[in-house]
């Protein structure tokens, strides 16, 4: 039997040894060598030849990922490791560290137990480092720390040992800072790292060598050995003695949990739950004898097997042939294919059981973020929070008018291939709005249409989309009448405090409140609303809560429905702009409703309900809210002024300025609709030797001197007439 | 004090011949004919013989311009105007309001009355009209949409003995009208849903079909044994009795088909 083949047989055995497996994500900031680290491992357990490993990055196999050196789709790939004389199978996943590409990261967390974070030695931590740090925490995923590229240090940066001791120092600190920022009480002094304790590892993912205090310990090699190995030039010895593979491999199996030992304390986070159920004890011992519960957390389309599901079974089996329910999808799905990936083949097998990570074809109506169950009441998992949201968007047309239905296709099969790309297909006008999280993902997007799909589209200029909100409360409640003037309702609204926006972000508030009344009535309290506002909160749509604060109003209650439709139909598109609103909390305070029901049906109490609303968005200062960018900038001292001009003229705002050695770190904001083409204006402005990062930053409110002028292009552009609706439009 | 004149004219239950005499003579004097069917419909005719017997054009609104009433009240304001509705007129509250605007609007107004479906089914089923409580209707549920009232409203006229005369949804405009049976079921629906057992399969009920055409259905039983029967082409209307008098038994035996088990058992009640 090959090693490939032993591998395959081995990883086979190892599917329901629940403490012989783990699940792990490699995460971090862009090119500190990921998708390397991952390559060797691989190599190392003899999974691909140890020639290419590292070289090829093969996990990258996209043709964009080749030829722009950065990856784009998580990867997955798994590998035999002996540990202390036992096989232990590991299921890794290889995330994108470009920030356009975070959600992948996000939905990855959702899939593992445990993770690396890798930090570049150079560089130290970045932006993105605390991002997947959070990421990560926020899945209730454990991380340990590699610390990476550590031959730069040496052979670039010629540090002395003693420096060299000192950067790793800070850069622990730093991760150990950012960490306890963000961990629960509970978890903080469990889950530092510590480079006695084993949870930081230090190595080359290029030259294919790592250390770690248990190693050395082990090999009796230490950082002077390793430091005089790479400077004379012989990293080659230096990965024999101390291969990575088996001391991260071994550090990976020592230090994070197992899918059984996970599962207990991360249940009940991802999962709103009944515990005492069938489903929730299943999950929280990992059962494979359980009720199925899977969660999808990618689908890649594959030329030949087409749209695969990969996701991680928290409990029971998924067996070929089966019969499985998409949760919030009325018909039933049959799996066709149950694979494991070994290596980065997919193995056909005949049913994979909880604890792993599957790819599932045949689930026809799973995306990403899908639970699949046998039973269609099964409660799903709760929704995957992403770090940003999309903030960009251009609108694509068919070159040619007939291949307008196939654009159509297309754009609506890259969507499910990538959650974080928002499709907007607009038939009447013919207008097909793209959104993605930042301008390299519209034009990977763009390309995978022209040269995947083969189409010739023509784009529009990216630009950014827009939130509504208001600035104060309302003046006074606005009266909305039905078409047949005999149901009134009459509305208030005001800004949603910041906690509470946050927190419905963040997914704290149940978004489906009537199911989760208590719980979501005792958050609401706690974060700060009166008991009567929390009871009354009947509705949330995004980062907006609509409120009953009547009382005694008979019928009232058979509108509900209707009110949360009117509600939802303006959240998700404004007065303003037709853009869409966060951070609103809307009130009814008052109706009068005619006797018999058929008078307030749908069409009456709709269109009574949203006039109600709009009215009262429009008399209490209507405002746009703007995406804004986190800027990173680092540049050598007697680039600064360049680098700064370039900031200057695109609204930033500069929060810090550090001087490092020889260069200076600057930190700041800006509006994304000011910071298109500006890779290239500061690559030429500085001849390319600025080094700059971006990452997301949410919403805030455009500069009121501007507000109006920009109403007036987004509206334009929609067709619309160039002023907003005055109040008195939604009095009738 | 505007020139014109908006008359509402009722055009009755079922054909085109239910309009009385002076309504017809006075579409006669008017410029212009407006008419609307979505609250209810005359199911034994069409528009082309209401235009011929009338012997002018109709201008059918929707239920948009029917409510948002610009178009009546515009014309109104300047012409006689002859707005034609099903039954009588004012049953519809929408009317009264466009009665009430264009009075504000200094714009003279008449209503010529039409039979209506309220006496119709009372008279047909041999039902005292003055015990009747409040009228309700049954709408088609949507999606979560489910209202319930109506089961409480047949509750409340119970308790006081009366019966409750229950309207069917006209989607006109999707040629959907709800049949008698469709309405049981809903009832029934409700009964679970609120938990309040008013209805059940032994309760009586009674079905009107076709009311004001030549052979209307009229039926009173169980639920048990009405709610499988085919009860024709609709409009089909539900009465829910309250206490009845002993002339009202006899009269739904006679008029209604109640099987004389049952008429005996309610006497007893
Ligand atoms: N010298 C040195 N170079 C490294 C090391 N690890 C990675 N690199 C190089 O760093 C660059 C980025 O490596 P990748 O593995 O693509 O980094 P990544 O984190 O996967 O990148 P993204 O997925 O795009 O975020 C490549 O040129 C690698 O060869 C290392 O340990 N030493
Ligand atoms: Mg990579």
């Amino acid at each position: 039997m090959g090693r490939k083949e032993d591998n395959i047989a081995k990883a086979k055995d190892l599917m329901d040894k629940l403490n012989r497996i783990r699940n792990i994500g490699i995460a971090a900031h862009i090119d500190h060598g990921k998708t390397t680290f991952s390559d060797n491992l691989l190599a190392g357990c003899g999974m691909m030849s140890e020639e290419l490993a590292g070289k090829q990055l093969v996990l990258d196999y996209e043709g964009q990922e080749q030829d722009r050196g950065i990856t784009i789709n998580t990867a997955s790939a798994s590998m035999v490791h002996t540990f202390e004389g036992k096989d232990y199978l590991i299921n890794l996943l290889d995330t994108p560290g470009h920030v356009d590409f975070g959600g992948d990261v996000t939905r990855a967390m959702r899939a593992v137990d445990g993770c690396i974070v890798l930090v570049c030695a150079v560089e130290g931590a970045m932006p993105q480092t605390e991002t997947v740090i959070r990421q990560a925490i926020r899945e209730k995923v454990k991380p340990v720390l590699f610390i990476n590229k550590v031959d730069r240090l040496i052979n670039e940066l010629k540090v002395t040992p003693e420096e060299m001791q000192q950067r790793f120092i800070k850069i622990i600190s730093k991760y150990n800072d950012l960490l306890s920022k963000i961990v629960p009480e509970e978890l903080k002094d469990k889950w530092a790292v510590k480079v006695e304790e084993g949870t930081v590892a230090f190595g080359s993912a290029y030259y294919n060598w790592a250390i770690s205090a248990s190693y050395m310990k082990k090999t009796g090699l230490s950082f002077k050995d390793i430091f005089e190995y790479c400077k004379n030039n012989d990293q080659k010895t230096l990965a024999k003695k101390s291969p990575i593979h088996e001391v991260v491999l071994d550090m990976v199996i020592y230090h994070l949990p197992s899918p059984a030992e996970a599962q207990k304390y991360r249940i009940p986070h991802i999962w709103r739950g009944d515990r005492e159920s069938n489903l929730g004890k299943s999950m929280i011992e990992c059962k494979e004898n359980g009720p199925l519960a899977l969660m999808v957390t990618k689908i890649i389309i594959d030329p030949h097997a087409g749209e695969i599901a990969i996701g991680r079974m928290y409990s029971g089996k998924i067996e070929r042939g089966q019969e499985v329910y998409v949760i919030g999808m009325p018909n039933k799905n049959r799996v066709q294919q149950v694979n494991v990936m070994v290596a980065i083949d997919r193995i056909p097998v005949e049913y994979v059981s909880a604890g792993n990570i599957v790819a599932v074809t045949g689930i026809k109506d799973a995306i990403a973020g899908s639970t699949v169950t046998d039973d269609p009441e099964a409660e799903p998992f709760e929704r995957i929070v992403h770090v940003s949201e999309p903030v960009v968007t251009v609108a694509v047309e068919a070159k040619s008018m007939k291949d307008l239905p196939k654009l159509i296709e297309v754009l609506r099969s890259i969507s499910k291939a990538d959650p974080s790309i928002q499709v907007s297909i607009n038939q009447e006008t013919g207008e097909n709005l793209v959104s993605g999280m930042g301008e390299l993902h519209l034009e990977i997007t763009e390309y995978r249409i022209r040269n995947d799909h083969k189409l010739d589209i023509v784009c529009s200029e990216p630009i950014v989309v827009y939130r509504e909100s208001i600035a104060k409360k309302s003046p006074q409640k606005f009266e909305g009448k039905s078409p047949n003037k005999h149901n009134r309702f009459y509305i208030t609204v005001e800004p949603l405090p910041g906690n509470i926006v946050k927190a419905l972000h963040d997914n704290e508030i149940p978004q489906n409140v009537k199911k989760y009344k208590n719980e979501a009535m005792k958050t609401l309290q706690e974060l700060g609303l009166s008991k009567e506002e929390a009871k009354g909160v009947f509705a949330v749509h995004g980062m907006n809560m609509f409120a009953d604060m009547t009382k005694g109003i008979q019928y009232l209650f058979e509108t509900r429905e209707l009110l949360k439709e009117a509600f939802v139909e303006v959240m998700k598109s404004g007065p303003t702009a037709n853009e869409p609103c966060q951070g609103i909390f809307v009130k009814l305070v008052d109706a009068k409703l005619h006797e018999d029901a058929i008078h307030r049906g749908p069409a009456q109490v709709i269109p009574a309900a949203r006039n109600a609303i709009y009215g009262s968005m429009t008399i209490s200062e209507p405002t746009l809210l703007e995406p804004m960018q986190k800027v990173f900038i680092s540049t050598p001292q007697e680039l600064m002024g360049d680098a700064s001009r370039e900031l200057n003229q695109r609204r930033a705002e500069v929060k810090d300025m550090i001087t490092e050695g020889d260069s200076i770190n600057i930190d700041s904001k800006a509006p994304i609709a000011e910071m298109f083409g500006f890779a290239s204006a500061i690559r030429s402005a500085t001849g390319g030797r600025v080094l700059w990062n971006t990452e997301n930053l949410g919403f805030e409110p455009i500069p009121k001197h501007l507000q109006d002028e920009v109403v007036k292009q987004i509206r334009e552009r929609k067709g619309l007439k160039p002023e907003p609706n005055p109040a008195s439009h939604y009095m009738d | 004090m505007s020139k014109g004149k908006l008359i509402f004219i009722g055009l009755g239950l079922y054909d085109e011949k239910d309009i009385s005499l002076k309504g017809l003579e006075e579409i006669k004097h008017c410029d212009r004919v407006f008419a609307e069917f979505y609250t209810a419909k005359l199911v034994g005719t069409n528009l082309d013989k209401i235009e011929k017997i009338i012997g002018k054009k109709i201008t059918v609104l929707s239920r948009e311009e029917t409510e948002k009433g610009d178009k009546i009240l515009n014309s109104g304001e300047k012409e006689n105007v002859a707005f034609l509705t099903c039954g009588d007129s004012m049953t519809a509250t929408t009317h009264v309001d466009l009665r009430m605007r264009a009075i504000k609007l200094g714009v003279e107004t008449r209503v010529i009355h039409g039979s209506s479906i309220v006496t119709a089914v009372s008279g047909l089923l041999g039902l005292q009209n003055y015990k009747f409580g409040r009228t309700t209707t049954l709408a088609y549920p949507e999606g979560d949409y489910f209202p319930t009232s109506p089961y409480e409203v047949i509750r409340d006229n119970k308790k006081i003995g009366l019966h409750t005369l229950v309207l069917l949804d006209i989607q006109a405009d999707k040629n959907r009208y709800m049949t008698a049976n469709d309405g049981i079921n809903l009832l029934l629906q409700m009964g679970e849903k609120t938990k309040k057992n008013i209805l059940n399969k032994d309760s009586i009920i009674c079905v009107v079909a076709r009311a004001g055409s030549d052979k209307p259905l009229v039926v009173a039983g169980t639920i048990k044994d009405l709610i499988g029967r085919d009860f024709g082409s609709p409009l089909h209307t539900i009465v829910v009795p309250g206490r009845l008098h002993f002339m009202e038994v006899e009269a739904l035996e006679i008029l209604a088909q109640l099987p004389a088990q049952q008429g005996k058992k309610i006497q007893k009640l």
